[in-house]
């Protein structure tokens, strides 16, 4: 009764759990390109988009990524051997006591009509997969824990993921143990089953078990006598040995069943094996209802991802249904690290401290965003800098064992995320090399405005400072602000040639430069030497720099005119950032 | 010969032909290319937002190459460019490279500085030699004009890069004649391609972009010729894009060294990813001849 209501509350909560996360990939929009579609229109171009699969030619390629990405795991394969390995062992091992143990009812005895748990092969198999399961959460713990794989995370649901299985493994192989050696559940099957009142023959029964099935009794002990056991073994193989293999091949539980014999009367008076079959069935229904609401939801929505990455080809698919895939695909992501620890940009996350530069960590902000997060400004600030301090390498989606197109993934969000009106100082930069190449894609947003809004935030003061009216404040070489450039001292050596500002290949593109540049590289050097370290930080020309360094090879006193440049960059998005 | 090969970040997303045509140039060369996965960006987006961000990202490379005891091969001239103002960096200042090494220990790294740094064309011009590589031309270009763009990162600042003669280079000139093409002189020649502010302000990059193109143009050449993928999606992709249906005259290709090196080596242009250019410059292969 309580199993039922448990079985059916917990599979309940899992059926609408499930329902609903399907339908949040169709209801949520992730980043820019799904802000206009609607849920209804998502849902009909997902039913016309599996159809056209279903029945076309494209159902070949949907089963051969079946088999070799989803069952086969082929991806994780070409990755790294342990944690194929790891997965395997786990995933394999736990669908197959799904499917022979927890649901034997309705599978296995249907199969099998010779099928009882405690007969071999069934008792040996439980073992078997139970024990594959272990040893996978053994290495998945060695992983995260002692080889501390470069750049894995580790976050709540890693745990949670890790615990849950370790629980439902570890109570089910105590279970089985201590029943080994319970007697009273000896006894309770002696009532039921043995054909016999006599006390001398279950006496013998019970020795027999004893000896052979490593029964622990209050009542008997060895050694017994050839005599005792022979009864014995004439009532089991009369009353048990139909529905009994030898314990030994429950290999798992038999090693408890032996480490825990010196206390297990003791043990079987405080109730244990029910204690422990409580724990078991409660974590597998806890485990069960909780799926669709944590990581191992991934069981359902890689898959899905594996087969979608499979049918549907990069610029010809309908914008609806990629709108839906880059919902699902926040749900297939399981937080493995594979793009954390192939990321391109990795070694700027070490530099600059930012988390949300490892593509893994973005992925768990992502799915708190789109599940409707706000974001403090302090947090913006830090997505902003991770989305956008990424090579375009495309090595994540190359690597991504859930199949995941973080390359669009990526460009769609950054696009969101940068539009907001607070200035990302790093969209001054090479990082927007290829935003600049998919401009025309972009083109219904407004593209210029995270560079300018950039560009003006650097140079807030500039205006200022360049005021005619305003006296200047020399500061020297020497001075304190000067600090701020530490080992950048050449510009002492300068004295006004303006070579670097006649070579300049950017100055020539102007008519009128210095109103379209705010100061030339010269005027720049000049305020150095003046100790005008805050004027030289806000002209345009810096992020005008072409950086070709014609005017540093130029310089007929070898100023690092063009290193100094970069140099005050530098300084200019370190105020920006700290601001 | 065995060289670390350095590709980036943008040559296996967007220019792979450059690393299918290198590959095969290389193997005809009997040079070994050694692929290190634990490469990663070289910094060079990074030299805009934080000096140590950036030397750390190329020492880390620079570290993995001299870990494997190879020199790098590096196919792009701004990852060349990154890696030689690190490497000068590192060995000027004491102090930034100790911070340096205690940052690469972590992931079990450290950066002493033994590893040479080369670009794609010093390994042909000064490693291969121009003999061996004319012993290897089976058939070279007849009446190919050829404008070489030589790239600022690796040319400048020539004390740190020391690709060559910052005013009056050669390597590449004669890495073109030795295919039979002619190398053809023009205003430009050492100029910016406009990449490095493409996507920062695109008017002026395409600015410069098609200041050179015209130049290039005006000098008779039939392609310009490049050995780095960020000049190359410039002269190739951006052209396509931005520049030629403003009407700036027809387009004047860009072909990658190592793509026309191959073809006079008698590869198939197929093999070297002639068709993977975004403006058509497969009608380069007229100007082969049968002789070597």
């Amino acid at each position: 009764m309580v199993f039922s209501v448990l079985l059916y509350t917990s599979l309940a909560i899992f059926i609408i759990g499930i329902v609903y996360k399907v339908s949040t990939w169709f209801s949520r929009k992730v980043g820019i390109s799904s802000r206009n579609t609607k849920t209804s229109g998502r849902v009909f171009a997902g039913l016309k988009g599996i159809a056209g699969v279903i029945f076309g030619p494209k159902i070949l390629d949907l089963l051969k990524a079946f088999l070799l990405d989803v069952i086969l795991q082929r991806r994780i394969l070409k990755e790294d051997f342990l944690r194929w390995l790891m997965h395997m062992l786990i995933y394999g091992g736990f669908m197959l006591l799904l499917l022979m143990h927890a649901l034997d009812r309705f599978i296995t005895a249907k199969l099998f009509s010779e099928y009882y748990s405690t007969l071999n092969p069934f008792m040996f198999l439980r073992d078997l997969f139970g024990l594959m399961v272990v040893v996978g959460v053994v290495i998945a713990i060695y992983r995260r824990a002692i080889l501390r794989v470069p750049r894995m995370r580790t976050n709540a649901m890693d745990r949670y993921a890790i615990i849950i299985m370790a629980v439902v493994m570890l109570s089910g192989i105590f279970l089985e143990g201590i029943k080994i050696t319970s007697h009273s559940e000896f006894q309770r099957m002696v009532e039921n089953f043995s054909d016999t009142d006599d006390e001398e023959e279950l006496k013998a029964l019970e020795s027999y078990w004893v000896q052979n099935f490593a029964v622990v009794s209050p009542d008997v002990k060895g050694p017994f006598s050839e005599e005792v056991l022979e009864n014995g073994f004439e009532l089991h193989d009369m009353s048990c040995a139909a529905c009994h293999s030898r314990p030994q091949w429950a290999f798992t539980g038999y090693a408890v069943a032996k480490a825990v014999s010196p206390v297990a009367v003791a043990l079987d008076r405080m109730g244990s094996v029910s204690f422990l079959w409580y724990v078991h069935i409660l974590a597998c229904f806890f485990g069960l209802a909780y799926l669709p609401f944590s990581k191992m939801f991934h069981v359902i929505a890689t898959p899905v991802s594996l087969l979608a990455k499979a049918v549907m080809e990069p610029g010809t698919s309908d914008p609806l249904n990629v709108a839906t895939r880059q919902a699902m695909e926040l749900d297939a992501c399981m937080h493995c690290g594979t793009c954390s620890l192939r990321c391109s940009a990795s070694t700027a996350f070490e530099a600059l401290g930012n988390e949300f530069i490892l593509p893994g960590e973005k992925m768990v902000f992502l799915k708190r965003l789109v599940a409707g997060k706000t974001l403090s400004p302090e947090e913006l600030k830090a997505i902003q800098e991770g989305i956008y301090v990424c090579t375009n390498c495309d090595r994540c989606t190359v690597v991504c064992p859930a199949g995941i197109n973080l390359r669009d993934l990526w460009i769609n969000v950054r696009e969101d995320l940068i539009q907001r009106a607070v200035p990302v100082p790093c969209v001054l930069s090479p990082y927007s090399f290829v935003r600049g190449l998919n401009r025309e894609k972009l083109q219904p947003y407004d593209y210029p405005r995270p560079v300018e809004g950039a560009k003006e935030a650097a140079s807030k003061d500039f205006q200022n400072l360049m005021d005619r009216s305003r006296p200047l404040h020399f500061k020297g070489n020497g001075s304190s602000t000067l600090e701020k450039l530490p080992d950048a001292e050449t510009f002492a050596y300068c004295f006004g040639c303006q070579n670097c500002t006649t070579v300049c290949p950017v100055v020539g593109c102007y008519e009128n430069p210095e109103e379209k540049l705010g100061l030339l590289p010269h005027q720049i050097m000049c305020c150095l030497g003046l100790g005008l370290v805050d004027m030289a930080t806000g002209p345009r020309m810096l992020w005008d720099c072409v950086t070709c360094y014609q005017c540093q090879e130029h310089c007929p006193q070898k100023v690092k005119v063009a290193d100094l440049l970069y140099r005050l960059k530098n300084l200019a998005v370190k105020n920006l950032r700290s601001s | 010969m065995k060289y670390a090969l350095f590709l980036g970040c943008n040559i296996p997303a967007r220019v792979s032909q450059y690393e299918t045509s290198s590959r095969a140039v290389l193997k005809r060369l009997d040079i070994e290319p050694v692929d290190i996965r634990e490469f990663n960006c070289c910094g060079y987006p990074l030299k805009n937002l934080d000096r140590k961000a950036f030397v750390l990202s190329a020492a880390s490379n620079m570290a993995l190459a001299e870990k494997a005891g190879l020199d790098l091969l590096v196919l792009c001239k701004c990852g060349y460019g990154t890696f030689k103002e690190a490497e000068y960096l590192l060995k000027e200042h004491g102090e930034l490279k100790r911070e340096i090494n205690r940052s690469l220990h972590d992931s079990g790294l450290n950066y002493e500085g033994r590893v040479q740094v080369k670009h794609l064309l010093s390994v042909l011009y000064h490693d291969v030699g121009i003999a061996a590589l004319k012993s290897k031309i089976s058939r070279s270009f007849k009446n190919l004009k050829i404008a070489t763009h030589y790239g600022c990162h690796a040319l400048r600042p020539s004390a740190v890069t020391r690709f060559d003669d910052p005013v009056a280079p050669t390597v590449f000139d004669e890495l073109v004649r030795v295919t039979g093409a002619k190398s053809v002189d023009w205003a430009t020649k050492l100029e910016c391609c406009g990449a490095p502010l493409m996507g920062i302000n695109d008017e002026l990059s395409v600015t410069l972009t098609t200041r050179k193109l015209e130049d290039g143009r005006r000098s008779g050449a039939d392609f310009l010729c490049t050995a780095c993928p960020y000049c190359q999606i410039q002269f190739d992709t951006v052209q396509k894009m931005m520049i030629l249906h403003k009407g700036n005259g027809g387009p004047l290709g860009a072909v990658l060294y190592s793509q026309l090196l191959g073809l006079s080596m008698g590869m198939d242009a197929e093999a070297l990813g002639i068709s993977m250019n975004r403006i058509d410059i497969s009608n380069v292969t007229s100007f082969l001849s049968e002789e070597t």
